[in-house]
């Protein structure tokens, strides 16, 4: 037999993403002396929040943003940690022993490890309303991306609506990149904000940031509308979008409508954990509305209920990108010192430390976390005919009739309906699928159930896989047995 | 169709390249996504939904929707997650 030690695709700890939790942990486990492994699909580390510019876009000397400082140093200690980085690598199988598929520009790669850390982070969460799949309609948290990777914004006049931290700071920054914001539709009203405050006090820092964005959009005169969600996008005049938004009551009723013409429309109500790998690993589940809806359970170190699979970051409820940084850092320590590797009082003592710095960064997390939580009353009103699956073009009305059909959970009304089962995997109706499954029965989300885990864990082109670089299709999962 | 998606023109330093798509000579800036590129460009719809046939485009530019799938020198890539290079021959699948 080979000796493992000298085998290049072996190692001791992988790290499935290279946002935060990702760096964090590969960069703690190889100080401990582990041989880690990182992998993620992006061409760059930093994950959702610390993008990088594209090679060949460049900015002038001295402009840079507080985030893009963070990515760099990130960046440079990972460098510096002697972890090997598989960048532009799409992870779509993973199985027991830890054997790690993935898919590069130069083909199919493999490797094998014998603790596995998830760092996988989130995708977004937008209910369903009528003209969300309209061009020019498009996520808030994607918008962050055309944002700080592309420098661009979705068009000259954007309407900025949702909930969560990510709306102050995509109507700043689309103002900064010459886009006129015109209006910011926040789902939170004062009261909602004025609960979070408290446990946003613990990290003054990040509050004075979100400060600064509120300071940035009032001098810009933006109109700022709290309780408001958007009703309806329609196709209007000269290929623009027209916007129908109502405010909310406090019985949910939305009162008067009001339009709004822009060219683009961002808009998000939160992040999702992404659960794919610890569903596919068959990892025990919970049901965490107030941390973003379905997630692994972990212990205090992060681990799962799966032997040697550890999880971190947003992907186990949104905690925000300082809270995944510490926890990657707790889980790399830890999964080396379940290894054997390095010595354990040591780093138990770091443990202790990094825990600390954790807890503050948590609370404020976990604050920006309940303000982005599903709301009921806004799956309440997805209308009947509107697409719930963008995939398959699967109304609610047609999740409702599988439901009075006999269908009780979500694996059920995706045999029988094909939502979920489309190219996206049921990443953007799940959540909106699960809701309505739910509701239509008056049962809980946990009676509604979540997808039976499936590779590939991410859409990957099935004739890429088999060598054959030609025309390539989208695997479609197979349905769950009912 | 929707308007086109604006870049950032102060402080940015990008270099121009070309590309087909659909058959015709356009031009771009090399790195950034073929999504963005289009966008920038007015073409926001990039495909028609299989049973309704209403236009689609890029909505979550992380390579999670899969509505901006494209052909990308012959085969079918994500363009949100494809970075735009000289020469590259786009063609949107309709
Ligand atoms: C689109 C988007 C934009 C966001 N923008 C911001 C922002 O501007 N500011 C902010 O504070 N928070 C933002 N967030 C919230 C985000 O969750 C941060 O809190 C932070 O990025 C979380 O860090 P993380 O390391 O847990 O996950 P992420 O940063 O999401 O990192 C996960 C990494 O895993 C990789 N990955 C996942 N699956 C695979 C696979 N199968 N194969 C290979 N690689 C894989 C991804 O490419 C990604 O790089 C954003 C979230 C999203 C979804
Ligand atoms: S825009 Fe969603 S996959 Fe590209």
């Amino acid at each position: 037999m080979a000796d493992p030690a000298s085998d290049p695709s072996r190692f001791d700890i992988a790290v499935l993403g290279a946002g935060p939790a990702g760096v964090g942990a590969a960069v703690t486990a190889a100080w401990a002396g582990a041989r880690v492994l990182v992998i993620d699909e992006a061409p760059q580390t930093g994950g959702q929040v610390y993008r990088a510019l594209p090679e060949g876009i460049t900015l002038a000397p001295g402009v840079r943003s507080l985030e893009a400082a963070e990515g760099a140093r990130q960046r440079a200690e990972l460098e510096a940690s002697g972890a090997q980085l598989v960048t532009d690598h799409r992870v779509w199988m993973v199985s027991e022993g830890f054997r790690i598929e993935a898919l590069g520009p130069q083909g199919p790669a493999k490797w094998q490890a014998d603790r596995l850390i998830a760092a996988t982070g989130t995708h977004e969460r937008v209910v369903p309303f009528p003209g969300w799949t309209l061009p020019g309609v498009l996520g808030l948290a994607a918008t962050t991306i055309l944002m700080k990777s592309q420098r661009m914004a979705p068009g000259r006049r954007v309407l900025v609506a949702g909930c969560g931290p990510l709306l102050a700071y995509v109507a700043a920054g689309l103002g900064k990149i010459g886009a006129q914001v015109v209006g910011v539709a926040d789902l939170a009203g004062p009261a909602d904000w004025a609960r979070a405050l408290p446990r946003m006090l613990a990290r003054p820092d990040l509050m004075a940031r979100g400060a600064g964005w509120v300071a940035q959009i009032a001098a810009r005169r933006v109109p700022y509308l709290p309780r408001h969600h958007v009703l309806r996008a329609e196709p209007g005049a000269d290929d623009a979008l027209r916007v129908t938004l109502a405010r909310i009551g406090r019985d949910g009723r939305p009162g008067p409508e009001r339009l709004i013409e822009a060219d683009a429309l961002a808009v998000g109500h939160g992040l999702v954990p992404g659960t794919e790998l610890t569903r596919l690993l068959r990892a025990a589940h919970d049901w965490r509305p107030e941390r973003g809806g379905w997630i692994a359970r972990r212990d205090t170190e992060f681990r799962t209920s799966v032997p040697g699979l550890y999880l971190v970051g947003d992907g186990g409820g949104i905690s925000g990108a300082a809270a995944a940084w510490h926890q990657g850092r707790v889980a790399g320590l830890a999964a080396a010192r379940a290894a054997g590797i390095g010595d354990a009082q040591i780093l138990s003592d770091r443990i202790t430390l990094e825990r600390r710095a954790l807890r503050a960064a948590e609370g404020f997390g976990r604050a920006m976390s309940a303000i982005m939580a599903p709301r009921a009353p806004l799956y309440a009103a997805i209308p009947a005919d509107t697409p719930v699956c963008r995939c398959e073009d699967v109304t609610r009305a047609e999740i409702e009739a599988a439901v009075a059909a006999g269908a009780t959970e979500v694996n059920q009304v995706k045999h029988w309906t094909r939502c979920g089962m489309g190219p996206c995997q049921g990443r953007m109706c799940g959540e909106a699928a699960a809701e309505i499954v739910a509701a239509k029965q008056g049962a809980s989300r946990v009676q509604a159930g979540l997808w039976t885990g499936r590779a590939p864990l991410r859409p990957v082109p099935l004739a890429d896989l088999a060598g054959d670089f030609d025309y390539a299709d989208i695997p479609i999962p197979k349905p769950a047995p009912l | 169709m929707a308007k086109a998606y604006l870049r950032e023109g102060k402080e940015v330093h990008r270099v121009p390249v070309s590309f087909r798509l659909n058959g015709a000579q356009v031009s771009g800036f090399a790195g950034e996504s073929v999504a963005a590129a289009l966008g920038a460009l007015g073409l926001t719809t990039l495909r028609h939904a299989p049973r309704s046939g209403d236009a689609r485009g890029a909505f979550c530019l992380m390579g999670v929707c899969q509505e901006c799938l494209c052909r990308i020198d012959g085969a079918r890539r994500e363009a949100c997650r494809t970075p735009l290079r000289a020469g590259m021959e786009v063609e949107t699948l309709g």
